[in-house]
Order: C-alpha cells, then structure tokens, then sequence
C-alpha cells in the first residue's frame, strides 16, 4: 500500500462518520459573537475615555506646573557685578 | 450613522447564517473528528465549534476578502491545539489519559490530540504541510512524520490492552 492509497483510505474512514447539524448552532454563535461584540466595543470606548482623559490631566499639569520654566537656583548666588 | 449601523448588522447577520448553512454541517464534522468524539455524542465538538463561529462572527466585518471557512478552522485547530495542550499538562499519568481515550468512541479515537488535529487537518480539510507547520509552531518533517505515524495507526490500530485484572489493582496504584 503506497502512501497515496493510505491516505485515501484514511480520508474514507474519517468521512464514514457523519455527525447531524446541530440545530442550535447558528443562534448559539451569534449569541456569543454579538456579546463578544459588545465587549470589543464597550473595551474601545473606555480606552478612548482613559486616553482623552490621560490627556486633559497632562495638559492641565502642564499649564499649573509650567516644567519648562527654568527653577530658580537655590545653590549658586545670583551672578551680579563683574 | 444607527441607520448605518443597522443595515450593517442586518447584513452581517445574513451573510452568517448563510455561511452556517452551508459550511456548518462540515465544520461539524471535522470538529468532532479532532475531539474523537462519537458522531451522535459530540458535546465537546459543539461547544469549540460554537466558539469558533462566534469569533468568525465577531470579525466577519474586518475579514476583508479573507475566506471565512478558513477563518473558522483555523479558530477550530488553535482552540482545540489550546484546550489539549491544557488537559494534557493536567494529566497527572498515563492512566489517566488512557482512561480518557478509552471513552472516545470515533474514528480517530486511538490518536493523540495532536495526532488527531495533524491528521484532519491534512488529510480531511487537506491544507498543506507548511500551513499546518506554520499553525502549529513545529518543522515541516515533524509534521510529515506525524502525519505517517498517525495514518498507520488508523489503518492498524494496536491491540486494545487487556483490562487489569482485580487483584492487580492494588499494586499498581
């Protein structure tokens, strides 16, 4: 028995068995797949949500804290009179 | 943009349960063949075909031009490869998955999972060597040599071992 002939008769077995359709199969997916859905949609809006408001905080930090204002040096004495 | 929305669902929705129609009956098949179960007694084929389907259904929209059959399977083959990798890292002996084979009533009943999936999936669904190699992370001749080893099985299976005996129970638990 060479290998093709093995394979056909393996391909024979395994269609042999031939199982119902599930009635329930369609709607059972759909089901699942629409929540699946919701889920994909309501985790992409709160993202969106956490970004805009990661965003609002940053930029309102910023205009309080104004990090690109040199400090005041509170080691060195002002240099004057040279 | 809800009118959009809708009509969209409506499609979606139609295109599905057409595809169902169509392709379920041999999806059914081929996932009972992968969980070895009986073809009038396959819940467990059920449920990872019902799971499959519901992801092609949540990505129908973003397919693209991809055929939605190859979707399904390929969904089918990673659940299936998932769940057997997990009950197999569970399996505390070969007992016990002896035991669990031993309830199998399909054709493919005396293969190992991986056995089973590498075997469906060339020679029932047909995709290639590579493809099959590339879905599962193993070399292209560790595929083929599976693949031998489980068609001769199938057309040869080993002798069924005996049932221990009752006063041997003792010993070897």
């Amino acid at each position: 028995m060479n290998r093709p002939e093995r394979e056909a008769a393996v391909r024979q077995i395994m269609e042999r068995s031939v199982p119902r359709l599930p009635p329930e199969l369609h709607t059972d997916a759909v089901r699942h797949g629409s929540r699946m859905l919701r889920r994909r949609t309501l985790a992409r809006r709160l993202m969106w949500l956490l970004l805009w408001a990661a965003a609002v905080a940053f930029a309102v930090w910023a205009m309080v804290a104004e990090p690109w204002v040199e400090p005041p040096s509170e080691t060195t004495p002002p240099l004057t009179d040279w | 943009m809800r009118a959009r929305h809708a009509a969209q669902d409506v499609r979606r929705a139609k295109e599905f349960e057409a595809f169902v129609a169509g392709a379920g009956g041999r999806l059914t098949q081929t996932a009972t063949l992968l969980t070895g179960e009986a073809p009038d007694g396959n819940p467990r084929a059920r449920r990872l075909l019902t799971f499959a389907l519901a992801h092609t259904y949540a990505c129908w929209d973003r397919l693209h031009g991809e055929d939605p059959y190859d979707h399904a399977r390929r969904h089918l083959a990673i659940r299936f490869a998932d769940t057997a990798w997990h009950q197999y890292a569970t399996w505390q002996h070969y007992a016990a998955r002896d035991r669990a084979r031993r309830r199998l009533a399909g054709p493919l009943a005396g293969l190992t999972p991986r056995e089973r999936l590498i075997l469906v999936l060339r020679l029932y669904e047909g995709v290639g060597e590579e493809q099959v190699a590339a879905l599962l992370g193993l070399p292209t001749e560790r595929v083929h040599a599976i693949c031998d080893r489980a068609t001769a099985t199938v057309l040869h299976p080993p002798p069924a071992p005996s049932p221990p005996l009752p006063g041997t129970k003792a010993a070897t638990t």
